[in-house]
Formats: C-alpha cells, sequence, structure tokens
C-alpha cells in the first residue's frame, strides 16, 4: 500500500514519517514512535484507553488515522511529567489518592482529565464523572479517579485539596 | 553506642508495613505510561497473527482454501487444523481434563471459533489475509439453552467424544452431559424437607457474563531453534501453570520453557486459561523461527477467551414457621459451552459451589450440579471470585429474601435468626466445609446501625403507601446481602490443577545492607503485590518496605506458584512471604545472639531489631544483621541471609461481609437509581487499607455492572448478540455509584499473620446485595424473584409483568 508523508508535533517534538494512509494513529504513537503509555481496550472508541490530546482536544487515537493528524500538536501521557522528572500534578494526584489499579486505563485516564482541567479549571463531582465517562476503568470504581482529578485540580489552583466527606 | 531515641512505635511506623496506606511503588511506571504489557513488547522481526473465525454457531467445515490469504503480500504462513496436527496440536487438553480444537478440526461448535490462524509481517496485513481465508460451512442444528442440551433429540455438539459414556469426572448420562457432580447429604436434606414447616423453590439464573478487562488477552512467542527454547511473554495470571501445560503440550522440556508474565491490564479470572491463541504463536514462531504476536480485539475477548457463571439453579429452602432454615436443595444446570474449558481446581468440576449455604446455620443441605455442551464459548473462568462462589453467594442470599417473605419476615431479621453464631467457629457446615473464623451478627449489627435499618424500613413503608395511593410512581428498595466466600485454594488434599497441588510460594533474599528482593508464585494485575508483599516483610523482618524489591510474573527466577486468582495470593503466597521470613528471622536471632555473646533464647525480638532480654540497649538491627550474615556468622552456619517456602495452606480462609443497598425504581421507566450502598468486609487482618477500599471499590463497581446490566446473550441461531462495547454494559464514571466501606477484623487463626483475602468479596456479596434490593421494591406488589439483569428494559417488564403499567 502507496505510503503518506505525515508530520506533526508530538509532545512538544517535531515528528516526521511515511506511513500507510489506514494507519491508526495509536498504532502510529504506540508502534512508530514507540510512546507506549496510550494502550488499545477496544478499538471502538469506547473505553479510553487510547485517549491523547490533540489540539485542544480529547481525541480517542484507536479511531483516528494518523493522517488526520498531519500538522496536530500532540500530547501523550509520556509529555505530562516536567523534562526534569517533576510529575504532573494529575500524575501525583493518581497516586496520592491511589486513582489507579492495573494501570492500563490510567494515561488515556490522565490525558483526559488534563483537558476536562483546562476546560473546567474547578469542576464539581458530577462534572468530574460526566466529564471521564468516556474512559472505563475496571478496578477502581471511579471514586478514587475523581478524587484524584479534584486533588490535582487543587494543586493547580493553588488551593489546599480537601477530600470530601463520605 | 547504639541509638535507642525512635520508640519502637515510631520505628514501626517508618517500617510502612502491614496496617498503613502505604502509597503504591507500581504507580510511578504506570502514571507516566512507563508501564510494561504485553502489546508493549516489540521484538525484532517480530510477526503478528490474526484469526479467520467462525460466523456460525455451529457448522461442519466442509473446506478451507488459504490460498487467497497466503497469496497476499506480507503474509508469511497460515495455519489450519490440519498444519496443527503435523505437530499433534489441533486439539488441547483443558483444565477441567476436557479436550479442546486449537483451530476448528471438521467442525465449529461456537461463533467466533477459530478457524485458521494467518502470520504475516504487519498486524494490518495478517487482518487482510484473516478475511481472504475462504471456509465452506455446512450449517448445524444450533443450541444454546442448557436446559434443552440433555432432550433426547437434541443436537450432538461433541462428535468425538458423543460415544462416551464415562468423563473427566464420572459416569456421563447424555452425549451433551459433560459431568455430574454432587456434595451434602441428600436423604438428611429430604427428611428435613418431608417435615418443613414452609419451602419454597425457585430456579434462580445467575447469566453468563465476562470478566473483560481492559487489557484483552495476548501474548508473545518466540522459539529459538538453536537452543530449542522457547519465551512467551502473555497476560498470563498464572505463569507457572503456563510453562508447565505449554510443555506437556508442545513436549519442549519445561526447562526451556520461558514464561514471563509483565505488567498485566486488569484479569478478573480471564487470564486463568490457556487459549488457541497462545498455541498458535507458539506454533507460528517455531514454525517460522520468528517472534509471533497475538493480540485479541475486544470482539474477540468478549466472544471467545473465557466466560463466566451461566448456572441455572433450582433451588430449595425448608424452615420452621418461625423462621430456622432446616435445609437446602439445589440442582443447578451448569452450561460450559462447547468445551469444558472450566478453570477449577481439577477434582472440583462445579468449582467450591457447596459453599452454597452460605453465612447460614443449615442442618441438611445437598447439592447436584450438571455440567453440559452448548454451541456457545467455551471457558466458566472464576469472574473475580473464588471457583462458582459467586454464584453460590447469589442463589443462597436471593433464596433467604424469597424465603423471608414467604414467613413474612424482615430479610435482616431473617438472616439474623439463622447466622452462625461466634461461638460456632470454627464452624463444620452440612456440606463439610470448616469456616475458620467469623463474627458474624457483630458485622450485621454494625451494617444495621450504620444506615440506620429501621428507619429506612420505615421511609419504605411511607412510600409504598404512597405509590398505592397514586401519589409516586417510584418504589423503593433495600437490599441486604450476608456472604461468606471460601478463598485461598488451597490446601493440596482438595485441590490441585492438573496433579500440580495448589500451594504457593515465595523466596526472599536480603542483601548484605539489608536491602532484599522477594518473588512470588503468584502474580499481581493490578492487585498492588509490588507494595503489599513488601509491607507483610517490613513487619515480618523489621526492614523498611521501600526496601524490599517484589518481583513475579518470570517463570525462570520466580519460585513455582499456582498465581493469582481465587483471592488466593495473600492466603497462600502472602503465607508463605511470612513464612519465609521467619526463617530468615531465625538465623538472624542466631547471628544475633552470637554476636552480642548471648543464647538465642536471652534475645527478644523489638520491631526491627533483637535486643537482650531486660537489657535493651544491647541489640542488633535487622539491617546489622544482614551485614553480618555475609561476613560474620557463627563457626559451622552457612553465610547468607535467604529462605524459599511452599506453603501448602492448612484450610481455606472464609472472608465474609455485610452489604446493604438502597435504590428508588421509576417503574413507568425501569430506570433504577441506587441511593446509597454500605459494604462491611471482614477479611481478616488488613495489609493495606487504602489497597483494601479500593479493591472494595473496584469489586462493587463490577457487581453493579453484573447486577444491573451484562449479559453475554446469544440468539438461537447462535449469534452472540452481545460482543462490543456497544452491547455489552461496562458502568461509566456517571452510573456507577458512591461506595461506602466499612470493616470487621476477624483474623483467620490458621493463616500465619490472620489474613484473609478481599480482591474479590465485593463481586460475591454485591450482585445478591443489588438484585435482592431491585426485587425488594417490588416485593409488595407481589413479586417474588426478578431474574438479573436488572437493566431499565428488564425493570419495565417486571413492572409490566406486575400490571403496573395498566
Amino acid at each position: 500500500m502507496p505510503k503518506t508523508q505525515v508530520s506533526m508535533k508530538v509532545n512538544g517534538k517535531p515528528v516526521e514519517a511515511l506511513v500507510e494512509p489506514r494507519r491508526l494513529l495509536i498504532h502510529f504513537l504506540r508502534e512508530d514512535l514507540s510512546l507506549t503509555g496510550a494502550h488499545i481496550g477496544c478499538e471502538t472508541t469506547h473505553c479510553g484507553t487510547c485517549t491523547v490530546d490533540l489540539d485542544g482536544k480529547s481525541v480517542k487515537s484507536c479511531t483516528v488515522f494518523a493522517v488526520q493528524a498531519e500538522g496536530a500538536d500532540i500530547r501523550t501521557i509520556e509529555g505530562m511529567a516536567a523534562a526534569d522528572g517533576t510529575l504532573h500534578a494529575l500524575q501525583e494526584g493518581f497516586r496520592e489518592m491511589h486513582g489507579l489499579q492495573c494501570g492500563f486505563c490510567t494515561p488515556g485516564m490522565i490525558l483526559r482529565a488534563y483537558r476536562l482541567l483546562q476546560e473546567n479549571k474547578s469542576p464539581t463531582e458530577e462534572e468530574i464523572r460526566f466529564g471521564i465517562s468516556g474512559n472505563l476503568c475496571r478496578c477502581t470504581g471511579y471514586q478514587n479517579i475523581v478524587k484524584a482529578i479534584q486533588f490535582a485540580a487543587a494543586k493547580l489552583n493553588g488551593v489546599p485539596f480537601q477530600e470530601a466527606a463520605e | 553506642m547504639n541509638d535507642q531515641t525512635p520508640t519502637s512505635a515510631q520505628r514501626a511506623e517508618a517500617l510502612q508495613g502491614m496496617g498503613c496506606k502505604r502509597k503504591r511503588v507500581e504507580d510511578i511506571r504506570f502514571v507516566q505510561g512507563k508501564g510494561n504489557y504485553v502489546d508493549d513488547l516489540k521484538l525484532p522481526g517480530m510477526l503478528y497473527g490474526d484469526f479467520t473465525r467462525s460466523p456460525h454457531g455451529h457448522a461442519r467445515v466442509k473446506k478451507i482454501d488459504t490460498s487467497k490469504a497466503a497469496a497476499v503480500p506480507g503474509v508469511v504462513a497460515v495455519l489450519t487444523a490440519e498444519t496443527l496436527k503435523t505437530v499433534n496440536l489441533a486439539w488441547m487438553p483443558t483444565l477441567a481434563g476436557d479436550v479442546q480444537m486449537v483451530l476448528a478440526d471438521g467442525k465449529v461448535l461456537f461463533q467466533n471459533q477459530e478457524v485458521a490462524f494467518v502470520i504475516a509481517e504487519d498486524r494490518y496485513v495478517a487482518a487482510d489475509a484473516a478475511d481472504l481465508v475462504e471456509v465452506e460451512y455446512e450449517a448445524l442444528q444450533v443450541n444454546v439453552d442448557p436446559l434443552k442440551a440433555m432432550a433426547p433429540n437434541a443436537p450432538v455438539i461433541r462428535e468425538d467424544i458423543k460415544d462416551k459414556t464415562d468423563g473427566a469426572h464420572g459416569k456421563r448420562k447424555h452425549y451433551n452431559h459433560v459431568f455430574n457432580w454432587q456434595a451434602g447429604d441428600k436423604a438428611a436434606a429430604d427428611a428435613a424437607f418431608a417435615k418443613a414447616d414452609v419451602t419454597i423453590k425457585e430456579l434462580i439464573v445467575y447469566p453468563r457474563c465476562h470478566p473483560c478487562p481492559l487489557e484483552t488477552c495476548q501474548c508473545v512467542a518466540s522459539f529459538d531453534k538453536v537452543k530449542g527454547e522457547l519465551t512467551l511473554w502473555g497476560t498470563f495470571q498464572a505463569p507457572h501453570v503456563i510453562r508447565t501445560v505449554g510443555s506437556l503440550i508442545s513436549k519442549i522440556p519445561e526447562h526451556k520453557i520461558h514464561v514471563i508474565a509483565p505488567d498485566i491490564g486488569g484479569g478478573f479470572g480471564n487470564k486463568v486459561g490457556a487459549y488457541s491463541g497462545y498455541i498458535c504463536a507458539i506454533v507460528a514462531s517455531i514454525v517460522t523461527g520468528r517472534p509471533v504476536k497475538w493480540v485479541e480485539d475486544r470482539i474477540e475477548n468478549l466472544s471467545t477467551t473465557a466466560f463466566a457463571r451461566d448456572f441455572h439453579m433450582e433451588t430449595e429452602i425448608a424452615a420452621t414457621k418461625d423462621g430456622k432454615v432446616t435445609a437446602l436443595r439445589c440442582y443447578t444446570i451448569a452450561d460450559h459451552g462447547a468445551f469444558d474449558a472450566c478453570a477449577n481446581a481439577t477434582k472440583w468440576p462445579a468449582g467450591l459451589f457447596s459453599i452454597i449455604t452460605g453465612s447460614y446455620d443449615f442442618p441438611a443441605a445437598h447439592v447436584s450440579v450438571d455440567g453440559v455442551y452448548t454451541n456457545k464459548a467455551p471457558g466458566g473462568v472464576a469472574y473475580r471470585c473464588s471457583f462458582r462462589v459467586t454464584e453460590a453467594a447469589y442463589c443462597i442470599e436471593r433464596a433467604m429474601d424469597i424465603m423471608a417473605q414467604k414467613l413474612g419476615m424482615d430479610p435482616a431479621e431473617f438472616r439474623i435468626k439463622n447466622l452462625i453464631r461466634r461461638e460456632q467457629f470454627p464452624y463444620t457446615s452440612a456440606m463439610g466445609w470448616e469456616y475458620d473464623s467469623g463474627d458474624y451478627h457483630t458485622a450485621m449489627t454494625k451494617a444495621m446501625e450504620t444506615v440506620d435499618y429501621k428507619k429506612l424500613r420505615q421511609e419504605q413503608k411511607t412510600k409504598q403507601d404512597a405509590f398505592k395511593r397514586g401519589e409516586t410512581r417510584e418504589v423503593m428498595g433495600i437490599g441486604v446481602a450476608f456472604f461468606t466466600e471460601i478463598v485461598g485454594a488451597g490446601p493440596s488434599r482438595n485441590c490441585d490443577i492438573l496433579g500440580i497441588a495448589m500451594f504457593d510460594s515465595a523466596e526472599i533474599r536480603i542483601h548484605p545492607t539489608g536491602t532484599g528482593i522477594c518473588r512470588l508464585g503468584t502474580k499481581s494485575q493490578g492487585q498492588g503485590h509490588e507494595t503489599t508483599y513488601a509491607q507483610i516483610i517490613a513487619t515480618e523482618l523489621g526492614l523498611p518496605a521501600d526496601n524490599i524489591k517484589v518481583e513475579d510474573g518470570n517463570t525462570d527466577t520466580a519460585p513455582y506458584g499456582l498465581g493469582t486468582y481465587g483471592s488466593r495470593s495473600t492466603p497462600v503466597s502472602g503465607a508463605a512471604t511470612a513464612m519465609a521470613c521467619r526463617k530468615i528471622k531465625a538465623k538472624a536471632q542466631m547471628i544475633a545472639a552470637y554476636q552480642l555473646e548471648v543464647h538465642d533464647d536471652d534475645l527478644e525480638w523489638d520491631v526491627d531489631r533483637f535486643r537482650v532480654k531486660g537489657n535493651p540497649e544491647r541489640f542488633k538491627t535487622m539491617t546489622e544483621l544482614a551485614w553480618a550474615a555475609y561476613n560474620r556468622v557463627p563457626p559451622g552456619m552457612e553465610p547468607g541471609l535467604e529462605a524459599v517456602n511452599y506453603y501448602d495452606p492448612p484450610n481455606f480462609t472464609f472472608p465474609f461481609g455485610a452489604y446493604i443497598c438502597v435504590v428508588d425504581v421509576d417503574v413507568d421507566t425501569g430506570v433504577t437509581k441506587v441511593r446509597r450502598f454500605y459494604a462491611l468486609d471482614d477479611c481478616g487482618t488488613r495489609i493495606n487499607p487504602m489497597i483494601i477500599e479500593g479493591q472494595i471499590h473496584g469489586g462493587l463497581t463490577e457487581a453493579f455492572g453484573i447486577a444491573m446490566g451484562q449479559e453475554i446473550r446469544y440468539d438461537e441461531t447462535g449469534n452472540v448478540l452481545t460482543a462490543s462495547f456497544m452491547d455489552y454494559f461496562l458502568p461509566t464514571a456517571v452510573e456507577t455509584p458512591k461506595w461506602e466501606t466499612d470493616w470487621t477484623t476477624t483474623p483467620s487463626p490458621h493463616h500465619p499473620i490472620g489474613a484473609k483475602g478481599v480482591g474479590e468479596s465485593p463481586n460475591v456479596g454485591g450482585v445478591p446485595c443489588f438484585a435482592n434490593a431491585v426485587n425488594d421494591a417490588f416485593k409488595f406488589l407481589g413479586s417474588t424473584h426478578i431474574p438479573m439483569p436488572h437493566d431499565h428494559w428488564r425493570t419495565w417488564m417486571a413492572a409490566d409483568k406486575l400490571g403496573l403499567h395498566a
């Protein structure tokens, strides 16, 4: 199959490659760029484990062709921590609040939460639950994921995090 | 001079041992996308395999033509049953004593069954070519109804064993019969029924569902022709079992097979079995001499690798008129699909289903299970439960509610009247299990007080009156469930898998500087073992948990173990870890005595050190003793500080819990809102409360999914209707209720640290609790039993049947 030239920015770095037009963005990221943080859980856009940030939107990269990302600015889980290794507030929040178990949904969940907090700096619990409802988790029951996102929101807003009474 | 300033309590806290909410070690890599899952693996020259699958539920395979597929550029080979026959691998043995086709041999027995395996340079090419394999089928009559499987004219599912009158578990009474298995005392149960005041009988069906971890099953096989060695990376909950089974099947000597289970994206029982994909990837690697990756997609996962439940339980309870249970009988038809590939301990074809008397003091009980073949996928794994325990728990908890209703008693009061009393432990059930410990009444009382059960019932009464007056279209249900599990398989006298006793193991090496490594026979899939096993070691050995690396999943380095499922890690490998620590500690004590020039008996343990009795300023810390073990041991003692323990548990453990759920159901839409869910769990000694709570949240969410919407459904021609996330319900954050968790602590008397295991309790107890809540809502309208799942449509239909839409 003939290949097409694509160029995009991934985690701040310019990337150029020749890909088949039918190559999915998730395979391009995972196999061609060796960015294996985003995962594949369904290939039908339901589970969200492949979520990345593309031009300011959360995108499920299992149903986007790499060629559709021509010229795009993409962020994956590998681009979340600071250059010196300091974890992003969301990464810290997920660990602090026990927002993960097997870790398979985590990169997608964090990337979705990253965009959610850009869209809404102080979401309510209900808004968080709705905001992450395109991302499935089989281990945590979401309760601690909600807390993890609240933790991160508080940290990014520079206010103390208060766990809601249960 | 030794520094004693930190107190014992301060030193203990610094260790981050058992009981503390230690943050997880695993998370550091997972939150950065640096986990190492099977599909992340990329080997030089790696090929990809993909299956051609059957569109039919039951059909004869007349002809397979692979020529078009093989001609696709990039295709390296195409395997069919005929090719597998040349290496005697067209069929494989199952864990349950049956055999199973690896690739369709003459017939397909369920939809999406594996027919051909295409190996190509690229996964896209493999998928393209799999579509080009041409198969000529002749459709056969299909049966997907287990209750019709043993009818005289039922279609023959398994022609290969049609005339065999004996199966792996005794006599077969029909060509579609797998086994009959019984437990308890039938005569005693029948006698109690004959003189019972009150009896109930109900067909209680636990529908077929699927564990559905977010990561599907996958592997990479790499055969080194020069060395004759196979390395197999895979999503294996039981890597050692895969190695042994792999060796028995492939005839590659076991020491030349290296099985590696890296990080696993959830298992829940799905990743216990051995699947065609593994065998085909191995054969493909042997044939091509290159590594071969096989990754299941979601449709393949939901429709072929494993299922759970599909138990059809005709259940009876007998009781006195004042509400004491006197006997239980249960006759079950178990749908095993096309092959008996149940993941059970080998001698237990219905698993530990005889835990069906639950938490109640039944004087007599009898259970009989018939396994049958149908045109459905094989599997029968324990989806987040010990073998068939959740089926038993759902059954008894529904049946207890139905009996309470018949007696006109409150379901909680009826349970309290029949719960096994604290002084009865260790308690031997009518089925012969010895329950290790329990304090059921304390747990039940705490649960009822916390939710203010009485007030809830008053509110319900008020709402029911309002409903009858036509003032509301909402009904309120209160679900109560009290469950007892049987986990930690298991004692070698009861349990083996293909002849291998179900012990488990830990090997601990303490390095000279007082850090160490612990390797285990179990395999974490998200349970946090790297964190919790180190906590056990921290408390047992007095070394900081942060100084202990925990490793599992590599069969070359880990001691032999039977893997992680059935809540067995803590009960079995957790015990092995503690026992290995105690061996190390005993040696350290001798080294300490030698160094301090006292007798061993003159020393006492204090958190992280041995000190001289009556002279606490003279001590040696474990870190000091680790150093000494490598340079100054007593004469005649071998140097080093390590131990291995293979733990054969004396008994199972019996975690329990009291759950209460409150729902509001709109009878006009069937929409059921979970207003409140309270879960009290008693898992014995608690190792990491944060992780326990997390597991309870997750298990309750899975229970919510099962009870409120999951079913793997087939139409009558064998089409599986629920093989994608469009059709198979997984709860999102929006539907998922908020969970309230609580606990009591009743340690196991026979476990070295008193721990019982917890990961599966919420699934076992949660499912009947939701079901009881929905049923409770409709009880006052004359309903007895509404089957699962309680999705909106089915709930609406139940309301309709009760005449509520007239």
